[in-house]
């Protein structure tokens, strides 16, 4: 289908396409097994200005497009879901301060994020809070400029790779959701150590970590916004970044799509590429038009959201949701299609399986998009009342 | 250190047809790229400018569509682009090429150093390279495949041999052609492509460099291309077993008996 990209756009899809196909894919397998942070790649990447697409120029980036970012984090997932979650979860990490920094914290930070050179990330997931947001126990205690962090956070993506996190974390407990708050803070301040890394079912590339507060101090100047706006830029930040989580499902299930549709004509049985066969066909049929109605609401999610629509809450969760679902089914069906050696380790699809299903999990479980969207639905139809 | 790279528009397969008649490349459908050699000769001048500031421009002969060669080179880093493009020049052998590229490249003006690939993926003749050198009187290197150090007066350099390597020093100005061990080419970035998207290209006709037609085009050409072939391969062969008198004696009577 054409979604008549403008130049700039064919432009970032193409580049992005041979940084996944040459530097990518060809060490997909190798990080897959090791777990190592892939910072050959990220350097890549830097290199070609990727990080740019996130950040606005005034601050070294090339303007923040969520469509760009969704363009290139698509075509790095048809490569690999798990070196793709290492740039789209920086992006995760720096839009609270795109949307909520002041002057003074956007020059101090983003310049370094725009050009590759430090990574982001963010941190709001607890062991007792994972959908449940408002059941956060990190505490930052106002004392005279600076604020005292104490918390555990864990299952955070980029954990001790990046340099600069942002925290929520409470400063009035009793306030509930409104006690929250958002704060910069930099890798190697006193107090702030990294605990577990995750073994991961998929996206084994990027790492997942704990991040420990004891008695950490930073300058009250790191808070974002104002004080209790935490959950409010969680939300916001949230918005922005489903559309690229989406775009990784979508990438996730575009790469399975194009492997399968290669091995099923490949594959001999009954003297006869399996391609030929009409059970394989309608498989593919649906595989494709399923990609395609993901890729159609992506797009459309991450250009409203371009466009400055306010409220776009139901058409981000709608996005992430669907696209989610659909790289878990394609990847499945595609591993269905390599038979028997789709479920070796010598063969790439398998991967495609254990990378889809995070997509289905995390900023947000489907089954909190569908509360968002349903909430909206019915708020959407008690205003026209 | 100013740099002047050389490249080459080719067809991108390596299985380029021939016109049966006329015994020269068919281009048409398939998609230009760069010669891959000339992407690791463009790689090494943008370090080298990264090390030592300066310049880096391309050059590149042919039609008016290798110009796409010129701005994907000012995408990954290169300063500036020079076409040297007229139907004079068509029909050239690897002779009348250097020449001409040689004729173009005093007209780009002073330069540091030459760096081409060592040959193009179509032709593989390996012969422009050292041709611009022999026209332009400098010495040339061929097959380097690391620069080990440089000043503006010389520079040390690895030359890969067959069986190992040998290091050149040579006085500047001078021309290289590079191997793929040499590095790994760069991915263009964004900003590079935007650059190279609204980058001003120079096109260098026979007009500007007033070159001697005797020498350049077809009739410059004294190569004549009677037949391309890929010679048959050499099939079989026989193995002796043994003690080594023993093999040695057989060896030498089958030669006899061939002789006979």
């Amino acid at each position: 289908m054409d979604y008549l990209l403008t130049d700039e756009q064919k432009m970032i899809k193409d580049l992005a396409h041979k940084i996944a196909e040459e530097k990518i894919r060809p060490v997909a397998a190798k990080y897959d097994v090791s777990e190592e942070y892939p910072w050959d790649v990220l350097k890549v990447m830097a290199e070609s200005d990727m990080f740019g697409l996130f950040i606005p120029e005034e601050y070294g980036g090339l303007g923040t497009s969520i469509m760009n970012l969704s363009l290139a984090t698509e075509e790095f997932s048809r490569a690999c879901g798990g070196i793709a979650v290492c740039y789209a979860a920086s992006a995760l990490g720096t839009f609270p301060i795109v949307l909520f920094g002041n002057d003074e914290q956007k020059k101090k930070y983003l310049p370094d994020l725009a050009s590759g050179k430090k990574v982001a990330a963010f941190a709001i997931t607890e062991p007792e809070a994972g959908s449940d947001a408002s059941a956060i126990k990190t505490v930052a205690k106002k004392e005279g400029d600076h604020y005292i962090l104490n918390g555990l956070k864990h299952f955070i993506t980029n954990g001790g790779d990046a340099e600069t996190y942002v925290v929520i974390a409470m400063t009035n407990k009793e306030k509930g959701a409104r006690g929250a708050s958002a704060f910069i803070v930099e890798k190697g301040t006193p107090g702030f150590t990294f605990g577990k890394k995750e073994d991961k079912f998929g996206i084994r590339a990027s790492s997942t970590r704990e991040l420990i507060f004891t008695d950490c101090r930073i300058p009250a100047q790191n808070l974002l916004a104002k004080e209790g706006m935490g959950f409010i830029v969680t939300m916001r930040t949230f918005d922005m970044s489903r559309p690229g989580v989406a775009a990784q499902a979508l990438g996730i299930a575009q790469g399975a799509l194009e492997l399968a549709v290669k091995y099923v004509r490949e594959r001999v049985q009954f003297g006869k590429p399996i391609s030929s066969f009409q059970g394989i066909q309608w498989m593919l049929a649906d595989m494709a038009t399923e990609v395609e109605a993901a890729r159609a609401l992506v797009y459309s999610c991450a250009r409203m959201v371009d466009a400055g629509v306010k409220d776009v809450a139901k058409e981000s969760a709608m996005a992430k949701m669907y696209a989610s679902d659909v790289a878990m089914k394609v990847s499945v069906d595609a591993l269905q299609l390599f038979g028997g050696y789709g479920y070796m380790k010598d063969y790439p699809i398998e991967k495609y399986v254990r990378d889809a299903k995070i997509t289905q999990i995390y900023e947000g479980t489907n089954q909190v998009q569908r509360s968002i969207i349903a909430l909206q639905l019915i708020k959407e139809m008690a205003k026209e009342r | 250190m100013n740099i002047i790279v050389c490249i080459k528009q080719v067809p991108e397969t390596t299985e380029v047809r021939i016109n049966p008649e006329t015994n020269t490349l068919m281009r048409e459908g398939v998609k230009a790229i760069i010669n891959p050699f000339d992407m690791y000769a463009i790689e090494e001048a943008l370090r080298l400018k990264e090390r030592f500031g300066g310049k880096v421009s391309i050059v590149t002969m042919g039609p008016p569509q290798a110009e796409a060669a010129l701005r994907e080179a000012i995408s990954m880093g290169a300063d500036e682009g020079f076409l040297v493009c007229d139907r004079a020049f068509a029909g050239s052998d690897t002779w009348a090429t250097s020449y001409t590229l040689a004729g173009a490249i005093k007209r780009i003006g002073a330069f540091d150093l030459i760096i081409c690939g060592k040959q193009a993926s179509d032709g593989d003749t390996a012969q422009v390279g050292p041709g611009i050198s022999t026209h332009l009187d400098i010495p040339q290197v061929t097959y380097v495949k690391k620069v080990e150090e440089a000043t503006d007066k010389s520079m040390r350099v690895e030359r890969m041999l067959e069986e190992g390597y040998e290091i050149i020093e040579t006085p500047l100005p001078a021309l290289l052609t590079v191997v793929k061990e040499i590095n790994e080419p760069r991915i263009p970035s964004l900003k590079g492509l935007m650059r190279a998207k609204s980058a001003k290209i120079a096109t260098l006709t026979q007009k500007e460099l007033n070159l001697d037609v005797q020498q350049i085009g077809l009739c410059g050409s004294p190569t004549q291309v009677v037949k391309i072939f890929t010679p048959a391969p050499r099939i079989g062969g026989q193995m002796f077993k043994g003690e080594i008198p023993e093999v040695v004696k057989q060896l030498v009577d089958l030669v006899k008996d061939e002789v006979h």
